[in-house]
């Protein structure tokens, strides 16, 4: 549920004049993920995200917070078009590093069109490229991420620890009342983190835990909805836990859900109505004076989780790219006053509607 | 007194009393800066805005990666990506598309088009990205949306949401307007569009133009662009912003080398204009300056106010003549274009620079040109002594200093061995310095030849025994004749010129209109709106015109550009039946071919415009090859063709050669001749009604013909112009000639009429000097003329266009222009003779003491 650049893209390419617009699959319940199909791409989708987040920790003992991301969209260009460079496919890809030594995000992005063997999103398994960045699923099931951005490069290899976590009804995941509006959804908790960041001229070894979500579906969010907060948390316990809410324009819930998974792999999936999120302190931007409820208290059925940012300002002001900004950080979850787990918080429509 | 003071009113009284004559130095002055100036001003505006036009195309590029051909394999940009050392690489296709709106007005009718990867170019050429409306943020993707520049806007008078008709070939696409550009260069047409709707909507599919490079930081250019290029091989060009600089400066450079010469050239006739008036005036004040002289003013002081005389002029001559050359570069850039009407530069409005360096130039010139005439005679003046110079009669002394036969002979020996030179950096340098020194040689000459022939003619009247008058008349430009040269230095320089000018303009025409009709031999032509259009005619296309009645025979072209050298502008490549056995039969070949009968079975033969040999050295009988293929195919030059449309070359070759090597079958143009009982009205009636009529250019050769003699005559305008100020200055420098002479001689007047001549006789003597001697100088600058025309054709020409020509004299308009010359120096003289006699006698004769 976490992407944003691809709702706007959607949005973007909604309703061409075109001779032979392309198809698209719709998202229905009953499909049976198949992996290591599903791994890979499916371009026959309109959109997909392969989403990583974790916490690093510097040979010294440093925290960071990491994001990588690769998006794909299918586009309504025109299947007519024998050209090579139709932008049939594209590929964005995003980096971010939250260190709280500087206090702020540093981050970097590309957006291409597939094609070329430079740029590619591939089926089969995850194997995505974008010129020099890649992502790709190897042989023994690791996952190794490469990217060189002009102020940033990371190299890290993501081995899973645990069976990957279907969400919703064994990855159909619902985002609102109306059927359709959902998307087939995994994440892989807990993949232990080895790699070197390079920045400002230093190298630095790291280790940490990450979270991939792997999503993918037709359509992103339910008319009237106007963003959402999502988290992704990795526990100490082994467990994993994530929850997500979408709000609508008039500041009510328009879709929630929830679900924790413990050690043993007994999962737990709260509805949307037992799912609350309840914001306690509020950071104001001052670049685009947007206001971020950074901590908050969330009641998932009987439980309360409290999120604690690993810095206030993980803002992202991609409004030269993208037009949008939001807010995409580390956060450390409290349980009963102590912390329980480390994970991701996305908030997105704080500063303007998504929807436009 | 203060030497100031004194100084000014020498120099006020002079002024005063000669008014025309320093209006006339002045007015030659101006001239010469204003015209050297303008041309500056014009072309280094045009340049400059080209230039900047190109570079805005390639962006913060660090290396441009194009083809010999106009496009090539898409399968590069992956390969180049992959390149070590590259940082991003932006792909181009540069498709000049037709606008049928524009089809029938006087501008080109073609928009330049660049398919781009909006995602690619974002970092290379962020200018050029096209800026979609606000609620469409993502039609830079769009397939059927075009972003144009505002010039582009305004000349298709289209905007935002407005449906756009483009064509290639046959082909017509209907586009949308989708936003303007981020940062157009201002007054450049363009448009840009994604580079996948490109291929597809103007059937390149799988091609591009050219590559756009950044390399990584840290990475030696040089090293990287020679590994590359030897990579690559000889089918791909690399080129810097230098190259680009080079190919554009090259594109017009012996153009504006000639416009400046020509501008030198009137500067020289100013410096002669001023040299004369000089003269005369220091003869005038002859008895002045002696009297100073005896009065205690140094040698020094004479030369310093006489410089200071001429310097002054000058001084007022060159500040006019910049303000006149930035007014007519201003109206002339808003008239004629960038170009002045020679075509390189269109599509382009420069803005005029102020360029203070090049202004204080052509103001040092000026002055420094004026300095130079007037160095002679105040070196003269201030060097007699003081004693004989009181006497009168003295000035004949200072004019046999004058007097330089040697260096006349000097002058044009030395101009006969420069003709004989190789031209230098690809300009014709010798052949304008012996131009020059064939005026200067010719003017020299002057009083020699003036003394010769006049006493030839009086010996001869002198024989018969009749006439006091034709006596006096003969017997005073003979023992005179230096002042008589002096006089005539004007006339001679700017008739010969003008001679010159007539001739080689007229020679150009008559060779140009031969050729067309020699290269027009068809009734009919047919092409598709743009030319070297990359599309052209369909197989299936040229079947249907084919096959439409009343038709005798049909050629087709293929017709495109190959660039075989970074640095030059591309040459053109024309495919079409060619008759091998006697290649004159379709081109107009100049003597130099190669026998079929020396020719292998085997050899691929092309014919070459002469150009291609100057430039690239492709001479009869070489092999040479050609990046048409790849690998590269060779080729035998089986002949030269005289080409005066494209200056910077052409290839003709056999059009089913051209078929089989490149398996290409469109084609460009196709030439019809008529059978016998059709109308040309008739065929281009059933051309129209063909299913893709509309989108052809029809045209009947007597059109093309009459439209590009049009052209040419546009091309000559400025030359024209030229024409028109040299024989202005030069009858004003004879007419202030004329009237200085008269009025130094009131004393001889006032002797002749003592001894019982009319002031009606002497106002017709005066006449009839004028007219002997303005047809002397008419006759010498005849001569002088011819010299100079046949240097302009058969050296300047061809060194710098490299096209030859054959000479033709426009018998008609040289007569005309002699005898408006000879009027008019006959009216100068004989209005001046009026002023010369108006006065007392007695005390005319009073003033020889």
């Amino acid at each position: 549920m976490r992407c944003f650049w691809i709702l706007l893209l959607w949005l973007f390419f909604q309703g061409g004049m075109v001779a032979a617009p392309p198809e698209f699959s719709p998202v229905a319940p009953g499909r049976v993920l198949q992996f290591p199909q599903d791994f890979g791409a499916h371009p026959e989708f309109r959109i997909e995200w392969w989403y990583v987040t974790g916490w690093l920790e510097t040979e010294e003992g440093h925290p960071l917070g990491f994001q990588v991301t690769f998006f794909r969209t299918a586009t309504y260009a025109d299947t007519d078009n024998p050209s090579r460079f139709s932008p049939r496919q594209l590929i964005v890809a995003h980096v971010a590093l939250s260190d709280p030594a500087t206090g702020q995000l540093v981050h970097d992005q590309k957006i291409r069109r597939e094609g070329f063997d430079l740029v590619y999103a591939r089926t089969g398994d995850t194997d995505i490229r974008l010129d020099d960045w890649v992502f790709v699923r190897e042989a023994g099931g690791s996952y190794r991420a490469q990217i060189d951005a002009h102020n940033l490069r990371l190299q890290l290899t993501l081995a899973p620890t645990q069976p990957l976590m279907l969400q919703g009804d064994q990855g159909y995941s619902r985002r609102g009342p109306e059927t359709g509006q959902a998307s087939y959804y995994y994440s892989a908790p807990h993949l232990s983190v080895i790699g070197t960041i390079h920045r400002n001229g230093k190298t630095a070894n790291v280790t940490g835990t990450a979270w991939l979500d792997h999503e993918w579906s037709h359509e992103l969010i339910g008319p009237g909805a106007v963003g959402w907060d999502w988290v992704g948390a990795n526990l100490d316990d082994g467990s994993a836990w994530v929850v997500f809410q979408i709000r609508d324009r008039t500041g009510g819930v328009f879709w929630a859900y929830a679900a924790l998974r413990d050690a043993s792999g007994q999962m737990t999936i709260y509805a949307p109505e037992e799912v609350h999120f309840y914001p306690e302190r509020f950071w104001r931007s001052a670049r685009t004076q947007a206001t971020y409820p950074v901590a908050t208290r969330i009641r998932t059925g009987e439980i309360e989780w409290q999120l604690v940012p690993l810095m206030d300002d993980q803002e992202l002001d991609a409004r030269a790219s993208i037009g949008e900004v939001y807010w995409e950080g580390a956060v450390t979850i409290v349980r009963e006053g102590k912390p329980v787990g480390r994970g991701y918080l996305e908030m997105t429509g704080y500063l303007q509607p998504i929807s436009r | 007194m203060s030497a100031a003071l004194l100084s000014r009113w020498l120099l006020l009284g002079e002024w005063r009393a000669h008014r025309w004559q320093c209006l006339v130095a002045i007015l030659a002055i101006m001239l010469g800066v204003a015209l050297g100036f303008s041309v500056h001003l014009i072309n280094t505006a045009a340049v400059s805005e080209f230039s900047a036009a190109t570079k805005s195309l390639s962006g913060v590029s660090d290396l441009t990666v194009q083809a010999t051909q106009a496009t090539f394999d898409e399968s590069l940009y992956p390969q180049l990506m992959q390149t070590d050392g590259v940082a991003a690489a932006s792909p181009v296709l540069e498709i000049m598309a037709g606008v049928p709106a524009k089809a029938d007005g006087r501008d080109d009718p073609a928009l330049k088009i660049l398919g781009l990867d909006v995602f690619r170019a974002a970092t290379i050429t962020p200018d050029l990205l096209g800026i979609p409306a606000e609620d469409q943020p993502f039609d830079t993707l769009s397939e059927d949306a075009i972003f144009l520049s505002p010039a582009a806007m305004e000349w298709l008078a289209v905007r935002p949401g407005d449906a756009l008709q483009l064509s290639l070939g046959t082909k017509t696409v209907s586009l949308r307007v989708a936003g303007g550009l981020a940062r157009a260069h201002a007054g450049q047409r363009l448009a840009v569009m994604d580079v996948g709707a490109a291929q597809w909507h103007f059937d390149h599919v799988g091609l591009l133009s050219r590559i756009e490079l950044k390399l990584r930081p840290g990475v030696q250019h040089a090293a990287f662009k020679e590994a590359l290029a030897r990579e690559l091989g000889a089918a791909y060009l690399l080129m810097e912003g230098r190259d680009q600089d080079a190919r554009i400066r090259n594109m017009s450079r012996a153009y504006r080398v000639n416009l400046n010469i020509l501008a030198m050239v009137a500067l020289l006739t100013g410096a002669f204009l001023i040299f004369s008036g000089q003269v005369l005036s220091i003869i005038r004040r002859r008895a002045q300056f002696a009297l100073l002289r005896v009065l205690g003013m140094t040698r020094r002081q004479i030369l310093q106010q006489i410089l200071l005389e001429g310097g002054l002029l000058g001084v007022l001559g060159s500040l006019l003549g910049l303000l006149l050359g930035y007014a007519m570069a201003a109206g002339a850039l808003r008239f004629y274009g960038a170009d002045l009407g020679a075509g390189f530069f269109t599509s382009l409005a420069p803005s005029l620079p102020l360029n203070p360096l090049a202004a204080l130039l052509f103001f040092a010139m000026g002055v420094g040109v004026t300095i130079l005439g007037s160095l002679a005679p105040a070196w003269e003046a201030a060097h007699t002594h003081p004693g004989p110079a009181l006497k009168s009669g003295s000035e004949f002394v200072a004019l046999r200093a004058l007097r330089m036969p040697w260096l006349a002979g000097l002058c044009l020996l030395l101009a006969g061995v420069l003709t004989q030179l190789p031209p230098v950096f690809e300009l014709p340098v010798f052949g304008y310095l012996a131009v020059v020194l064939l005026l200067v040689g010719g003017i020299a000459a002057l009083p020699y030849l003036a003394s010769l022939s006049f006493s030839t003619l009086l010996r001869g009247v002198d024989a018969q025994g009749r006439g006091v008058l034709r006596t006096l008349i003969l017997a005073r430009l003979s023992n005179a004749s230096s002042l008589a040269a002096i006089a005539l230095g004007g006339v001679l320089a700017s008739f010969s010129l003008m001679v010159a000018m007539a001739i080689m303009v007229a020679s150009f025409r008559v060779s140009v209109d031969n050729w067309l009709a020699h290269v027009l031999p068809a009734d009919i032509y047919v092409r598709t709106m743009i030319h070297q259009d990359l599309r052209g005619l369909t197989p299936a296309e040229q079947q249907m015109i084919a096959a439409l009645g009343g038709i005798e025979r049909i050629d087709f072209m293929r017709s495109k550009s190959l660039l075989l050298d970074s640095a030059r502008p591309a040459v053109t490549l024309i495919a079409r039946p060619i008759d091998t056995r006697d290649p004159a039969n379709t081109l107009p070949m100049t003597s130099d071919a190669l026998p079929p009968a020396q020719m292998a079975a085997t050899a691929i033969p092309i014919w070459v415009s002469e150009a291609m040999v100057d430039l690239y050295a492709f001479e009869t009988g070489k092999k040479v090859t050609l990046p048409l293929t790849d690998p590269p195919q060779t080729f035998l030059v089986a002949g030269i063709w005289r080409d005066y449309g494209r200056q910077f070359g052409a290839i003709q070759m056999q059009l089913s050669d051209y078929r089989a090597l490149t398996g290409d079958q469109h084609v460009s143009d196709a030439a019809l001749w008529l059978a016998s009982g059709m109308t040309a009205e008739q065929l281009i009636t059933a051309l129209d009604d063909l299913p893709f009529g509309t989108s052809l250019a029809l045209s009947q050769s007597n059109q093309i013909r009459q439209r590009s003699l049009e052209l040419f005559d546009r091309s000559f305008a400025i030359t024209y112009l030229l024409e028109l100020i040299a024989i202005g200055v030069g009858l004003l420098g004879v007419a202030a000639s004329f009237s200085a002479q008269t009025l130094t001689r009131i004393k001889e007047f006032g002797m002749l009429r003592h001894i019982g001549l009319s002031r009606r006789q002497i106002r017709r003597m005066l006449g009839w000097e004028g007219g002997l001697l303005a047809g002397f100088g008419i006759t010498l600058g005849f001569v002088l003329g011819v010299a100079i025309s046949l240097i302009l054709i058969f050296i300047v020409n061809p060194q710098s266009f490299h096209w030859t020509m054959q000479l033709y004299m426009p018998w008609t308009w040289l007569s005309l222009m002699a005898l408006a010359m000879l009027g008019a120096a006959a009216m100068t003289a004989f209005a001046a003779g009026r002023r010369a006699v108006a006065g007392n006698v007695t005390q005319a004769v009073k003033e020889d003491w």
